[in-house]
């Protein structure tokens, strides 16, 4: 099952894969066996940590007082064995262990070691800030407004940018970012990103009572999933996600208990969704679940491609035909490069193919504060729309938010900045303006330097990166390389990524880590980085490449 | 759940249905933010438009929102969270030297000196720092190790996170949780989600809701007949029963923690917040330490607190730490994997918790002005307790214990047989229907017992402490003339 079979990154992740997996199965999920990996029955010990006490803690079995006397000391109440075997299912690469590996490097430098590189380039993330980005400078006014309110006597900050921070204020409890708000969101926020949403789609109505503010779209995202996901076996939800796919997915499915179903972009024809793919996949999956969602990236991560009106169309009409509930996950929707491209939203196309659609297909779509031309990650800002959703349902949904209070305000403050930016005429709309261009048009120029570079490299192929912030490249990795991974129960991707981390102290993250058709490989890096360190770390990319195929020739 | 069809035919229906959905997450309540909150939310529209009611405002005394109730922040922790927003201010001479200091500290462990960059998942390792330096002032000089320390979302999300480690099992091998009654019903919400088992163990509200290690015994066992109760929570100061643990009632705990082999959960969001005279907050950790290696290399024990309690109440930037003692190295790589999913806590909350655990120092231009405001909030919480207390035990039918600490109140009502009969017809609980009364007629929101458990036959409301004196007089004032109608009407 090769949904499994790329997950498996590290020595240590597949010993621990092979054991949840077992209780999975046993659980009766629907978990295939993947093949034969040798898995060491049990990991080193910790010290204080003795074997007969580790079977007894077992699913947490009561234990017999062995230890009053100081004879046998206990095992811990919290072990590997006995800890949610979902949670050990979980993978999420593009914080795994080769960014934990940059994270050391970083610190080895910092204490004066020496490297063949000066410096920790992390282009594993998105994280446009982090780059060197500068954020919008409006947006910040407003939120140092909301943080101190005490400059609003300030004649130095512009008064749209104080309008803006008195209406968040007002809106409150006690005129205070430092009270909870409600649960689904600000009111005055949930309004504003209607408006948005329906000036986005050219007018198709949205209510600010089906939009929830969220943590970052990750939140939302787990959140839809959790609702969706019940049944036992055969019954057992399944969600059809892309192979790439951002790795969220898999990491919330894994922990969700709920089965993943992997239909595959077609990277011959620039990471396009194919409809008979999807019926393929679904297809095979009904054997042995209940398929109920199906999710799709658009624009793309890791990548980066532009869905046509006709595909989205062509999804729709499917998730219709096969009643499954749509996850459009939008959070590149500013991130379009590409000639000739342009972003559609689920909820336009889907009102716009008229009642026989617009009033069943059940959709939830996602959006962030992290990503376009704010970036602003670190606020963790979002929200969701859900489009006909059952009344009960949706009344579940505003309990289970309520449990977690609300979002952090400042990014509910932010989003609200994001859906409401300076309209002409306000004094700082063309500083606004300006900012906001020169970020999205580096980011296209960044887009096509990436795939021109990575086009001349022998052994390198990508496909044009049309939107998100990612290329996402094949790379042929030579035989003898491939079974030096393999020798070492790595990934060969991975095995690639890690020698070039620790030769050139470039973080990328492997394609296994996204998926990818077996005996493929590839990689993902952001193209965030400014122009001139994104050229030297195409060409340190190119060189590395070079000497490895040499190597390994 | 079906349809109309597109051309006449019975329609396929929705994918996502009452009958379809994650049948945990409706096992879930929240009365905190449930239905009486919702019906208070919908009352305060009302009389934006204009509706007339027996009242002016809605009174939201439903939860511990302090700046919502009208205390203001500190100012020199939103000073430096506008320099943090806005780094040009840095140039400003309004702002103090101290706040410039703390605000460049935290910007230089950002990514590209942004906020707005992802912070490692565990946290910015040098607030990270802070907080281990702040436990051990804290806690005597017992040490604490930054890796230990995981930046959260809240506390909530942080309990949640250790709740999701511990659950596993099936059948009677399914973990069960102890957690007091009454208790916050984050855990209950949490366990329901988790499929996990709910083991109750009772506050002896005679005894100043205090905690009797034979009721954590009684209720152990009789839960082991059918689940496998692996966790132990504790919530002190009590949530909402205010009553603060005594360093013997905690040291027993913990043994029995240790003899019956629970991982122990304890949530420490208030503790500033105590009151009492003869009461001292004492931290679960410090006391493991105290009793000896034999305890402190072996109790697996996670401490929480967060940024939205004691003289902050910074709720809206969902900030807070937990602390994790004695885990198995394995286990805490599986947590790092698991929040790395997340990406991060917000940056904002984060560096709002790296101010709290490390304030204005004595030497610093804004340690006298930070002292005055801390020291006005918590003292004037202290009297709010106080007269809370002496205005509800005098009101017949209402008895209270005192509010040791925490925020709230959490008096035992007298109902009469009548309204308990009402309540039942409307298939209400007597509380809830007492509070829904209370709500449309005075206008004042509060949570009833049942939504955090209480003794059967007993009923309860829980009222924050919060709203500024003179206001809280009024409320307590209102709350007294409807409990006497209430009682009179029903008689």
């Amino acid at each position: 099952m090769s949904a499994m079979r790329w997950r498996l990154l590290a020595p240590r992740n597949v010993r621990l894969l092979d054991r949840g997996r077992s209780e999975r199965s046993a659980g009766g999920n629907g978990a295939q066996p993947a093949r034969a990996l040798s898995s060491p029955p049990v990991s080193a010990s910790p010290p204080g940590r003795t074997l007969s006490s580790l079977s007894a803690t077992r699913r947490g079995l009561p234990k017999a007082k062995m230890s009053e006397n100081g004879v046998v000391p206990r095992a811990k109440v919290l072990t590997i064995d006995t800890m949610n075997p979902t949670v050990k299912n979980v993978e999420y690469a593009v914080r795994g262990p080769i960014v934990a590996r940059a994270v050391e490097l970083e610190r080895e430098l910092s204490e004066g070691m020496k490297k063949p590189f000066a410096e920790v380039i992390k282009a594993n993330i998105g994280d446009a800030h982090a780059m060197g980005q500068q954020p919008i400078t409006f947006f910040r006014q407003v939120l140092a407004l909301c943080s101190y309110p005490e400059l609003l006597n300030d004649s130095t900050f512009p008064d749209d940018a104080k309008s803006r921070a008195r209406r968040i204020l007002q809106s409150c409890g006690g005129n205070s970012m430092g009270s909870y708000s409600a649960s689904q969101g600000i009111d005055s926020v949930r309004q504003d990103v209607a408006r948005y949403i329906e000036r986005r789609d050219g007018g198709v109505p949205c209510d600010p009572n089906n939009v929830y503010l969220t943590t970052g779209a990750s939140d939302g995202i787990m959140t839809m999933l959790k609702l969706l996901v019940c049944g036992e076996g055969m019954t057992r939800t399944g969600v059809m996600i892309s192979i790439p796919q951002y790795p969220l997915y898999s990491a919330a499915l894994a922990e969700l208990g709920a089965v993943q179903i992997n239909y595959y972009l077609n990277e011959e024809k620039c990471w396009s969704l194919d409809i008979s793919e999807l019926q393929r996949a679904l297809d095979e999956a009904r054997n042995h679940c209940n398929p109920r969602a199906l999710c799709i990236i658009n624009p793309g991560n890791p990548t980066g491609q532009v869905q046509s009106r006709e595909c989205i169309e062509d999804v729709i009409r499917f998730a219709a035909k096969e009643g499954l509930f749509l996850m459009a996950d939008e959070v590149y929707q500013d991130n379009v490069y590409a000639e000739g491209c342009q972003f559609h939203s689920f909820k336009k196309v889907l009102f716009e193919m008229g009642p026989e659609y617009s009033d069943t297909v059940e959709l939830a779509s996602f959006h962030s504060t992290s990503k376009c031309y704010m970036g602003e990650c670190g606020f963790r800002g979002g929200y969701m729309e859900i489009i006909n959703m059952d009344d009960d349902v949706k009344a579940q949904l505003t309990k289970l938010v309520s449990v977690r209070l609300c979002p952090p305000v400042p990014g509910q403050a932010l989003m609200d900045l994001v859906v409401n930016p300076p309209q002409p005429g306000e004094p700082s709309y063309d500083n606004f303006i300006k900012e906001r261009s020169a970020t999205l048009s580096a980011l296209a120029e960044k887009a096509k330097l990436t795939e021109q570079i990575l086009n001349t490299v022998e052994g390198i192929s990508c496909n044009p990166v049309q939107g998100a912030m990612y290329s996402f490249p094949r790379i042929i990795i030579p035989e003898k390389a491939v079974k030096e991974a393999t020798d070492k129960g790595q990934q060969p991707d991975m095995f690639y990524c890690m020698k070039m981390l620790e030769e050139t102290g470039i973080c990328l993250v492997p394609g296994s880590g996204f998926g990818q058709k077996d005996g493929t490989y590839h990689f993902r890096m952001t193209i965030l980085p400014p122009r001139d360190k994104l050229q030297i770390l195409l060409n340190k990319v190119q060189e590395f490449h070079q000497k490895f195929t040499q190597h390994y020739s | 759940m079906s349809q109309p069809a597109l051309n006449g035919v019975s329609g396929p229906g929705k994918v996502l249905t009452l009958d379809s959905m994650n049948p945990n997450v409706k096992r879930v309540d929240y009365a905190v933010r449930g239905p009486l909150v919702q019906r208070a939310v919908q009352i305060e529209k009302e009389l934006e438009q204009g509706v007339k009611k027996p009242f002016t405002e809605v009174i939201k005394a439903n939860i511990g929102d302090a700046h919502a109730m009208g205390q203001k922040p500190i100012t020199f922790f939103r000073q430096v969270l506008a320099l943090c927003s806005y780094p040009d201010l840095l140039e400003d001479d309004k702002f103090p030297e101290d706040a410039k200091k703390r605000a460049r500290r935290i910007l230089g462990a950002c990514g590209g000196q942004s906020i707005g960059a992802y912070s490692a998942s565990q946290g910015i390792e040098c607030i990270r720092q802070d907080v281990a330096r702040y436990i051990e002032r804290r806690d005597g000089g017992i040490a604490s190790n930054p890796d230990t320390i995981y930046l959260s979302t809240g506390a909530s999300d942080a309990i949640v996170t250790m709740l999701k480690l511990l659950v596993s099992g099936a059948g009677r091998d399914r973990t069960g949780v102890m957690i007091p009654i009454p208790q916050y019903p984050l855990y209950s919400a949490a366990l329901a989600d988790l499929g996990a088992v709910q083991v109750n163990y009772y506050l002896d509200e005679d005894r100043c809701w205090s905690l009797d290690v034979k009721e954590l015994r009684r209720s152990l066992h009789a839960a082991r007949e059918h689940c496998s109760p692996r966790v132990l929570c504790i919530i002190n100061p009590g949530n909402p029963t205010g009553q603060v643990q005594n360093r013997q009632c905690i040291e027993d705990v913990i043994r029995f923690a240790k003899e019956e082999h629970l991982f122990l959960m304890a949530d420490e969001v208030y503790q500033d917040n105590v009151y009492a005279e003869g009461c001292e907050f004492h931290s679960f950790k410090k006391v493991l330490f105290e009793m000896g290696p034999e305890y402190s290399s072996t109790v697996e024990m996670a401490s929480f607190h967060s940024t939205s309690k004691c003289y902050m109440g910074e709720c809206g930037f969902r900030g807070g730490y937990m602390e994790v003692i004695n885990m198995d190295p394995e286990v805490k790589a599986q947590l790092i994997k698991l929040v790395s999913v997340r990406l991060c806590p917000p940056v904002p909350g984060q560096a709002l918790l790296d101010l709290v655990v490390n304030p204005p120092q004595p030497d610093e231009p804004s340690y006298t002005s930070f002292m005055k405001e801390r020291t006005a909030v918590l003292a004037a919480l202290a009297e709010k307790a106080r007269l809370t207390q002496e205005i509800f035990n005098a009101v017949p039918g209402i008895t209270c214990n005192p509010v040791q600490g925490a925020m709230y109140t959490f008096p035992c009502i007298t109902l009469p047989q009548k309204a308990i009969a009402k309540a039942k017809e409307e298939g209400q609980i007597a509380d809830a229907f007492y509070c829904m009364r209370l709500l449309e007629e005075e206008g004042i929101c509060l949570v009833p017992g049942s939504g955090f458990g209480q003794r059967e036959g007993t009923f309860h409301f829980r009222m924050t402490i919060l709203p500024p004196t003179e206001k809280l007089k009024i409320v307590l004032q209102k709350i007294r003339e409807f409990h006497l109608r209430f009682t009179q009407e029903f008689s």
